[in-house]
Formats: C-alpha cells, sequence, structure tokens
C-alpha cells in the first residue's frame, strides 16, 4: 500500500516532466540560451511555492505523516564541492539535455538511448564514490 | 481533452513539482531524485570499491518506486497525452539548424540527430551520451545533489549550498552550451 502511494507519485512526477517538457534536451538548450522563459518559470513558480510552503511548515511546526519531523535538515556548509560539483553537473546537463529526474521520464516514453546516457550516470556517479576522498571538498 | 493534450504551460508545472515535493516531506523523505543512481551503484556491488556505497540500500527502496513510477509517467505521457514534439523559440531552433545541423527542433521531443536509436551506432553520439550522463552523475554526486535535490527542495528550505551548487549548475549548463558547443558540433 504505501510502495502504491510512491508508485503514483512517481507517476504523477513522470507526467509532469514529460508534459511541461522540462524532460527535453531543447528546452534545456532553449533555457541556457535565453530563448525563453518557460524553464525559468517552471523552476521559479516551484521555488516560490516551495519557500513559502517550508516556512509554513516551520512556523506551525507542521509534522510529517505518522508524527515524525520532515526532512528539513540543514545542507553540510561549504563552497568547494557545491561549487565545482554544480559546474561539472551543469555540463553535463547541458550536454546530454536531461537531469537525473527526466532521464527515466525518457526511458519510459521509449527513448532508448537515454539508457546509454543512464549507464553514463552510473559510471560518474561510481567513479565519484571511488575517487571521492582525493577530491576537495 | 486540448488541456490535456497540449504542452503544460510552466504555472501549471511549477506549482504541481512544488506538490510532488510537498507530498514527499509529508511521507517523511525529500525530493531528490540523483540519489537513486547512489543507490543502484550499491544495488549492484559498487560497496566492494568504496566504502562510499556501503549503506543500506533498502531503506531507499522508495525512491527506487518513485523511479519505477516515473517510468510508467514518461510512458503514459509520450503515448496518450501528447504528439511527442516541442516548439522552442524559433530563432534558437534556427540558430541550431545554422550552426550544428540540428533540424528536428519542432519536429521532435529530441533531436534525432543525437537520439535516434539508429544513432547509437555513431561513435561520436555514443561519446556525447555517455560522457554528458557521466558528468550528470559525478556532478550529482560531488555537489550533493542535482536540480530537484538543491534547486527545489533545498533552495525552497534557503539552503546556502544549495544556491552556490545551483549557481554551478548554470555556469556549468552556460559555459558548454556558449564555449563547447560550438566546439563540439562545428
Amino acid at each position: 500500500m504505501k510502495y502504491l502511494s510512491y508508485l503514483t507519485i512517481g507517476i504523477f512526477f513522470g507526467i509532469i516532466m514529460y508534459k511541461s517538457e522540462a524532460a527535453s534536451w531543447f528546452r534545456i538548450y532553449e533555457m541556457f540560451q535565453f530563448g525563453s522563459f518557460h524553464m525559468y518559470g517552471i523552476i521559479g513558480s516551484a521555488l516560490v511555492i516551495g519557500v513559502i510552503g517550508v516556512q509554513i511548515i516551520k512556523k506551525y511546526n507542521i509534522k510529517a505523516i505518522g508524527g515524525t519531523e520532515m526532512n528539513l535538515h540543514p545542507k553540510k556548509k561549504g563552497v568547494t564541492n557545491y561549487l565545482i560539483g554544480g559546474i561539472i553537473f551543469g555540463l553535463g546537463w547541458a550536454l546530454a539535455g536531461a537531469c537525473p529526474g527526466p532521464m527515466y521520464v525518457l526511458a519510459g516514453a521509449g527513448y532508448y538511448s537515454i539508457l546509454v546516457v543512464i549507464a553514463g550516470a552510473l559510471l560518474g556517479t561510481f567513479v565519484y564514490g571511488v575517487v571521492k576522498n582525493k577530491l576537495p571538498h | 481533452m486540448n488541456l490535456l493534450y497540449n504542452p503544460w504551460p510552466w504555472y501549471v508545472a511549477g506549482p504541481l513539482i512544488a506538490l510532488t515535493m510537498f507530498i514527499l516531506l509529508y511521507a517523511g523523505k525529500k525530493f531528490g531524485m540523483s540519489s537513486n543512481l547512489t543507490t543502484m551503484c550499491s544495488i549492484g556491488g559498487a560497496g566492494k570499491y568504496s566504502d562510499y556505497f556501503k549503506f543500506d540500500w533498502k531503506s531507499q527502496r522508495w525512491n527506487l518506486i518513485v523511479v519505477v513510477g516515473a517510468i510508467i509517467g514518461g510512458f503514459i505521457a509520450s503515448q496518450y497525452m501528447s504528439d511527442n514534439t516541442v516548439k522552442i523559440n524559433p530563432e534558437v531552433a534556427q540558430q541550431l539548424s545554422n550552426d550544428y545541423g540540428i533540424e528536428s527542433a519542432g519536429e521532435a521531443y529530441l533531436p534525432t540527430e543525437l537520439f535516434a536509436s539508429e544513432q547509437l551506432t555513431n561513435p561520436f553520439v555514443l561519446v556525447i551520451l555517455i560522457l554528458g550522463g557521466f558528468l550528470v552523475g559525478f556532478g550529482a554526486r560531488y555537489a550533493g545533489g542535482c536540480t530537484s535535490g538543491h534547486a527545489i527542495s533545498g533552495l525552497s528550505n534557503l539552503q546556502l549550498p544549495s544556491l552556490i551548487a545551483v549557481i554551478g549548475f548554470f555556469i556549468g549548463g552556460l559555459v558548454m552550451i556558449h564555449l563547447l558547443f560550438p566546439l563540439i558540433f562545428s
């Protein structure tokens, strides 16, 4: 039953990603060319509602289901790993035109070449795990 | 029916993405897609090579179910709710065609020049796909999150590290499109 709700959330998320065209390589390219407000509008409006919602959760101390604390832990402080990691991610995001959520959505939509991108992403994740301790953080 | 069939505008999609995040928060989880890659590495036995992958992946099963859902969602949306074309700014489409010979803007959901299955035999295309994926996977872990974990979840929680990461995402994206694309594709 619990897994059924996560499955439903995933389906919901997948449809939003595909229908908003946030999963399209063209939209990512267009965003970095500043060719349209579309992607900025998606991220921006999600953020405005997200910030307001999180503030409300904190102000009224709203709990998660079952009365546990919401998963809103502060991120570890730092600059180097966030900036360098972020730049590396951005290079890949623009080249492959997909971030980790839409990759799966595209696989479901039948673009099988995206499986190569996912394989690359798994390899990148693996290599990070192996060389992690040698990198500046 | 057109409302369902046409592309969804940003002011529909953005709030629904925020809703996705809130549902997951309410479930006691968090919205972050790239951690699934770590979980899959862990399931595949990567713990033999690095302690980074030694954790109880079963605790992340819920997120893998979200992934399965996203795959199904992609299937449903592409089969029944879309004509699978993306109409971007015509000037950008023209520029893609003029500069890089990518002609499929407006006619496909992904550029057929890169994502058509026949192109998988083209070594150049293969390298682009693997490299793009590699940078996404490596960068997301180095930065501790991706678009969902930092740009949506982290920024919603007003986290400075997430702001730094998102600035990084855009520096990387702009460098790729404006400085590296002309070298790679022309």
